[in-house]
């Protein structure tokens, strides 16, 4: 065998269990290394375009629902740069947009629409009476419902701590909204309150008293979060060359 | 060529020296139990949230049964319940014949890893049901589960390279080149992606270290490679071990072997953001993956090959052994499924596949076709070996195992081929007038019959599982069935 006349034989890998985990561990780190890392570094990554901001206290608490229930098993949010995919949910996606999900929702399958422009294309209560009885509203449906989430109230006494556990991931929530976290939370199901600071600290979320309940409930707080979803960026202010990676 | 040095792992098992080494079995059988245990649960999981998908009904309006709360509890069972305990109880079996060596640690640490990976499977399935859930695809568990697999993990690697080390052979078998890569590789993956800062230290609920963008894209090099490397590589291992052990055949080739583990375990990490295509992942990591993906398909197939071709001068054994056709055809299934991954993986193919049934059936050849036959191979070997029976129950019974779990796989990818190409082309369709054709909805209704044969196949894969348990029961008690023996036939001359 020609391998025995050389000095190098894989022989000697097969006798060395070290030496074969060594050379395993540099053999697979490679590609990880050489995908992850640069998208940290390079700075276009993630386009700079104004109006992207972390999620209110109330569409957090959404988020964490919708992470729960499992929604991206068969919804994307993500938009790809196609025609159709264009007239059927708009602008394609951003990274931007989702730079403030942990983890990201862009999800692998469509068995329902893609929901990541799906922000103020519904009204409240349709959304209600949807996530309720989806086949009510759509009879083709075969989403599963989600009746008892309406009227249960949200746990938030603890949403401060949520927001300072993503301050310290690196998002950008400052002192002003961990303090007024719970106070933001209950402003935004309450359209006749004082919403100004809330709508200070962040832009364009959505105030409405959603389930009408008397206090915050689960549905409330998915719906807000739903209603923001692909609005916070003014399209018409950017050319595609702007947005480019 | 290669006979003189496949010499030592050829002597797979150890023939030789099987009467002065003495083998842990014990923990051995307790993991084929779970793995069949878990299997008939992740497959009735499976079909029971295809039903839900052609009959909404079927989510019954509990918190606890909808459809997004169940498909991470039939990915897990499949996955890391059926799937890990195949892999602990192949591996643990194979390291100790190729090594000529007991299990390191002892029977203790192994009973140990057995249990503590039970009581993680049912506290992350609770987990899910109950609504907690990291979100990220196929490591859904919260990260006090996260670090309880650590740790279980961990024993796990020190048994098994501990066997290794402390082999008395002189070479380490082929099978186990692929499980040592299975198990620090998945052990790297699975602490990149899952580090996570929970809210509080009493609490489940936490974030993960990165987002959006950056968190793609290490949920897809951990997801693709939960694939390559939990459902691979290690399963490759398994391919090593029990086909040239049921086939009686040695292995095809030796530098095939070689190339087929370093370029495999090489190219597999790149292949991540194929899951990305046309995302907001920045089109150089999209290339890169598809590259990557398009060159996985040669050693794939060279694995395939050296795997199938292991049959040379025993291919009657086919028509004879129906547990050798099951390891056969899951290589086979591997050799279908490892040619449409890198097909999906190119970019204009994938902006059809893509968000599609398509890709769900591609998983399900993979997972079905290739990962459950070649456990269902090795579990058949193994049980009668491990319950010191003379022979399995009734090959028949495995036979229709086999055709029952065939067609089920048959109507799966073929309904999952249709709905999805069909349902990726009606979202691209346009109407004379230069409109949409169709509605999202009625892209969703047109799939409802396709849903109802996906479910029915899911079905032919439980029966199939239920005919082995069955079969493996009688087995372990120790009957054989009255029937009629596989015999092959009569030989005809050539020209005849």
């Amino acid at each position: 065998m020609a391998q025995e006349n050389k000095g190098f034989s894989h022989q000697t890998i097969e006798q060395n269990t070290l030496l074969l985990i060594v050379l395993t561990l540099i053999t697979v780190s490679i590609g990880g290394l050489v995908q992850i890392v640069p998208l940290f570094t390079i700075e276009t990554t993630i386009e700079k375009v104004e109006g992207i901001r972390p999620h209110s206290p109330l569409e957090l608490a959404g988020f964490n629902i919708y992470v729960r229930e499992g929604c991206y098993n068969c919804h994307s949010q993500m938009i790809r740069p196609f025609r159709d995919e264009a007239e059927r949910y708009g602008h394609y996606s951003l990274a931007a947009e989702s730079m403030h999900d942990r983890p990201f929702q862009w999800s692998s399958k469509r068995t329902g629409p893609d929901l990541a422009r799906v922000g103020g294309k519904y009204s409240n209560d349709w959304h209600i009476a949807h996530l309720v009885d989806p086949r009510a509203v759509v009879p083709e449906s075969i989403m599963p419902g989600y009746a008892w989430m309406k009227d249960r109230p949200l746990k938030y006494d603890d949403i401060g701590e949520h927001l300072k556990t993503l301050k310290a991931l690196g998002d950008p929530y400052t002192p002003e909204m961990i303090a007024n976290a719970k106070k933001d939370l209950e402003a935004q199901v309450k359209p006749d309150g004082d919403t100004a600071g809330l709508l200070q600290r962040y832009p364009k979320a959505v105030v409405a008293s959603y389930t009408g309940n008397s206090y915050v409930s689960e549905m409330d707080a998915l719906v807000a979060y739903m209603q923001k979803l692909g609005t916070l960026v003014d399209f018409t202010k950017y050319t595609p060359k702007q947005l480019q990676q | 060529m290669a006979s003189a040095t496949l010499t030592p792992g050829a002597a797979v098992g150890g023939h030789q020296a099987s009467t002065e080494v003495r083998y842990n079995e014990d923990a051995v059988r307790l993991f084929v139990i779970a793995a069949v245990f878990w299997g008939v649960v992740g497959f009735l999981a499976g079909t029971f949230i295809a039903a839900q998908l052609a009959f909404p009904v079927l989510n019954l309006g509990f918190e606890w049964t909808s459809f997004g709360r169940l498909r991470p509890v039939h990915t897990s069972a499949v996955i890391f319940a059926f799937g890990g305990n195949v892999l602990f109880a192949t591996s643990l079996y194979s390291v100790q014949r190729t090594s000529r060596q007991y299990l390191f640690g002892g029977e203790g640490v192994a009973k140990f890893i057995f249990w503590n990976f039970q009581v993680f499977i049912v506290l992350a399935a609770l987990s899910y049901v109950l609504g907690y859930s990291q979100g990220k695809e196929y490591a859904e568990p919260e990260w006090i589960l996260d670090l309880y697999l650590t740790v279980i993990w961990v024993l796990y690697a020190v048994v098994f390279i501990g066997t290794v080390m402390t082999r008395r052979e002189s070479h380490i078998y082929v099978a186990n080149w692929f499980f040592i890569a299975f198990i620090l590789t998945v052990a790297i993956l699975h602490l990149g992606n899952n580090i996570n800062l929970p809210v509080s230290w009493f609490g489940l609920k936490s974030y993960t270290w990165v987002s959006g963008v950056q968190s793609a894209m290490v949920q897809w090099w951990y997801g693709h490679n939960a694939v390559g490397f939990f459902l691979t590589a290690g399963f490759l291992g398994i391919m090593y071990y029990f086909v040239p052990k049921r086939a009686g055949r040695p292995v095809y080739s030796y530098r095939l072997s070689i190339v087929h583990f370093w370029t495999l375990i090489f190219l597999y990490i790149w292949a991540g953001p194929h899951h990305l295509h046309y995302t907001a992942l920045p089109d150089w990591a999209q290339t890169l993956g598809m590259t990557f993906s398009v060159m996985l398909w040669m050693p794939s197939w060279g694995g395939m090959i050296n795997g199938i071709m292991t049959l040379s001068g025993a291919w009657d054994k086919l028509r004879t052994d129906p547990v050798l056709r099951f390891l056969v055809s899951s290589v086979a299934f591997y050799g279908m499924s490892t040619f449409e991954g890198p097909l999906m993986s190119v970019k204009p193919v994938n902006a059809l596949s893509h968000y599609t049934d398509w890709t769900v059936g591609h998983v399900h050849s993979g997972a079905l076709g290739w990962v459950a036959f070649v456990s269902f191979g090795a579990i058949y070997y193994l049980v009668p070996v491990l319950w010191k029976r003379q022979q399995l129950y009734s090959m028949r019974l495995v036979s229709a195992h086999f055709w029952v779990a065939t067609i089920g796989i048959v109507l799966y990818i073929t309904a999952m081929w249709v709905s999805g190409i069909m349902q990726g082309l009606m979202w691209r369709a346009y109407d004379s007038l230069g409109f949409l054709q169709y509605s999202f909805v009625e892209t969703v209704a047109a799939m409802h019959p396709f849903y109802v044969i996906r479910a029915l196949g899911g079905v032919c894969f439980v029966a199939g599982a239920l005919i082995m348990v069955y079969n493996l029961w009688r087995t372990a008690k120790g009957d054989i069935r009255i029937e009629k023996p596989y015999t092959a036939p009569a030989r005809v001359a050539a020209g005849a």
